[in-house]
């Protein structure tokens, strides 16, 4: 076995020979395509009727609510069932602002998901100090308590909600734009700006979340996933990045949580603290699709939304099947439907895997990749 | 007088949230799994002794009797053929299936049962109280405290006393060297989550009898025992009773000011003691 001791010394003498990538062929043919597909949805508001435009806004910001669980579950082994606060509290402070504060409500939505971010950072004192499994449902007592306290918000409707003011809503920053240029009525433009708003939030958490996994975070993150006391041993801060992943997930879930109901213009406790729409489809989208993966919720989601428009109608028999084939996937296919397609294919469509490339070919005599 | 009404309303309250932590304490304990179905699971046993009741005419404290070994039995299976696959060094696949679970239990219930709420009545006892030199305590809470009591007597002689007991200690402490003992920790799971499921019929008894329930009310019991145990401190039956205790006062304490502050209160509670003893108040396990 001298051919380890070769290799060494070629590096040593040819320090540009190897490189570490995470980009394959595959992933540079689907960067054009997720542009291509990016232009093309962007487009969609001209093109297509307004039902269309509201089912493929609902994919979008489950989309990016599903790939933020994905971040906090699957990534940083944070197993929140209590998401539905951040939803919940930046659906209120758009609300809180719009209407008691007279904003704009586009200038509203960013300052919403701060406010939300602001809430996690009690909320993490808190939770974090729970142990694995007992994290979860500690992340969902904050949440109820999050619905009580909003319930007694007596300016804000209380227990009963309230609703969005058509007079706030009529004039949004860039609405009369676009229905200038698009000659689009009132009601539509104020769906396709909605609309653009979740293509550019989900855009933006997929390219996020992608590039965190690329980086020497994601690495750490990896590295805690598999082993935690190793990870430390070797200088990775455990707890910081889960916090910061904690804060950053709630500040975006906030974000859509703002625009999901700036869209619906009417909100109450229950509905905006709901752990069935925000948290178990959520949960539901992820497992269904492929945990720890950033394919797996854009799977999910569009398996999600096919089944639910399929099969909605049955009402509760729909929830308990979406329940049942979540426990399959999880007990036969851990990995969900991607991990089945990836394992038959090999594909990776957005590759975090680092892989050792380029060098001077080793000769060797067996197939292996270390001689 | 009247707080210290309340304060004992409180505790006899907290009987009722240790029967619904004991079972939730029981798995934990023993697998370390949490069953975020926990609180699901006792409100179809309420289902369940409402049935037989209804269907059979029984007593509602017979009909739990016969309700038991049924749930027993569903807690072995779901614990052998389901949950025991999820068991591991990831906590992901078992909070994932049990969290299914749950929606998967609380919409068979809303199909099977409709939403509308229930009771199960008990006659004579629901409204009869007994006197204590001018405070009056109504002889369901009574009687629900004293059940929670014996059924934390129980369960420790279980554990302490009986060579089950032993095997779930064993299997606790280490897995593999109870399998080397000749314990098989596949079929010591299911015993201790059938065991848990008997207690469960015990709580849905008096959940079912001491105030409305429908298919939806899990989540909020699953919230309640969670808290009991946490407040308690983890590893410790006793500490779990006393942690329901104090959720129990603090939610009737809240009522007493607000009734719309009762939940929130039992929260706070919950919350201040995160804070101020994060191990709980009366820890025994490490972990």
């Amino acid at each position: 076995m001298t051919t380890g001791f070769n290799s060494i010394r070629t590096e040593i003498e040819q320090p540009q020979a190897w490189r570490v990538e995470t980009r394959t062929r595959l992933s540079g043919a689907i960067a054009v395509v997720a542009i291509v597909a990016v232009a093309v949805l962007a487009a969609a508001p001209v093109f297509v009727s307004r039902g269309v435009v509201q089912d493929l806004f609902f994919i979008l910001t489950m989309l990016t609510l599903a790939q933020n669980w994905n971040l906090l579950a699957g990534y940083a082994g944070l197993i929140s069932v209590g998401q539905q606060l951040f939803v919940g509290c930046g659906a209120y402070a758009l609300f809180g602002l719009v209407i008691l504060g007279g904003l704009d409500p586009i200038l509203a939505i960013p300052i919403a998901g701060l406010l939300a971010m602001l809430v996690a950072v009690p909320t993490a004192f808190f939770s974090f100090r729970l142990y694995g499994p007992y994290f979860a449902i500690g992340t969902w007592v904050i949440a109820e308590v999050g619905r009580l306290l909003f319930a007694q918000w007596k300016m804000l409707g209380g227990g009963t909600g309230t609703s969005l003011p058509r007079e706030a809503t009529k004039d949004m920053l860039g609405l009369s734009l676009l229905q200038d240029w698009f000659g689009m009525r009132a009601s539509a433009a104020a769906d396709a700006l909605a609309y653009w708003l979740a293509l550019a939030l989900a855009t933006l958490t997929i390219g996020l979340v992608y590039k965190l996994l690329r980086s020497k975070q994601g690495l750490g993150l990896a590295a805690v996933r598999d082993n935690e006391n190793a990870a430390r041993a070797i200088g990775v801060d455990a707890r910081r990045l889960k916090t910061a992943i904690y804060l950053l997930t709630a500040f975006l879930t906030g974000v859509v949580g703002a625009l999901i109901y700036l869209q619906k213009a009417r909100i109450s406790p229950d509905a905006a603290f709901s752990l069935t729409d925000w948290t178990a489809y959520v949960v539901f989208i992820v497992v269904i699709g492929g945990i720890g993966t950033i394919e797996g919720p854009i799977l999910g989601v569009l398996v999600f939304f096919l089944l639910q428009n399929a099969f909605s109608n049955y009402g509760s028999w729909y929830l308990l099947a979406l329940g049942a084939l979540a426990i399959v996937i999880m007990l036969f296919a851990p990995r969900g439907l991607w991990g089945l397609i990836s394992d038959r294919t090999g594909w990776e469509l957005f590759p975090v895997r680092r892989l050792l490339k380029g060098g001077p070919p080793i000769k060797t005599d067996k197939g292996g990749p270390h001689g | 007088m009247s707080f210290i009404d309340t304060l004992l309303q409180g505790i006899l309250l907290g009987g009722l949230y240790a029967l619904f932590a004991a079972g939730l304490s029981l798995v934990f304990g023993i697998m370390r799994l949490v069953n975020l179905a926990h609180g699901d699971l006792i409100v179809l046993a309420a289902f369940l002794i409402l049935l037989i009741v209804s269907t059979l005419g029984l007593d509602p404290f017979l009909a739990a009797v016969v309700a038991a070994p049924l749930m027993f039995g569903l807690g072995w299976l779901l614990q052998y053929y389901l949950l025991n696959r999820t068991l591991g060094k990831d906590i992901l696949p078992p909070l994932l299936v049990t969290f299914g679970l749950s929606i998967v239990i609380q919409n068979g219930l809303l199909e099977s049962f409709t939403a509308d709420s229930r009771r199960i009545s008990a006659n004579a006892m629901e409204t009869a109280s007994v006197d204590f030199g001018g405070i009056s305590a109504g002889v369901m809470p009574l009687v629900t405290f004293v059940s929670s009591v014996l059924v934390i007597v129980a369960l420790n002689q279980l554990i302490y006393r009986t060579s089950l007991g032993r095997a779930f200690r064993a299997t606790s402490d280490d897995v593999v060297t109870a399998t080397l003992m000749g314990i098989r920790p596949n079929s010591i799971f299911a015993i201790a989550t059938g065991t848990a499921m008997m207690i469960v019929t015990v709580a849905a008894l008096y959940l079912g009898m001491r105030a409305n329930f429908d298919p939806t009310a899990g989540p909020a019991r699953l919230i309640y025992a969670f808290e009991a145990v946490i407040i308690g401190g983890l590893g410790s039956l006793w500490g779990t009773l006393a942690g329901g205790i104090i959720l129990g006062v603090a939610q009737t304490v809240g009522a007493a000011i607000n009734p719309e502050w009762q939940i929130l209160a039992g929260h706070i509670a919950f919350l201040l003691v995160l804070l101020f003893r994060p191990r709980g108040l009366f820890p025994r396990a490490m972990d």
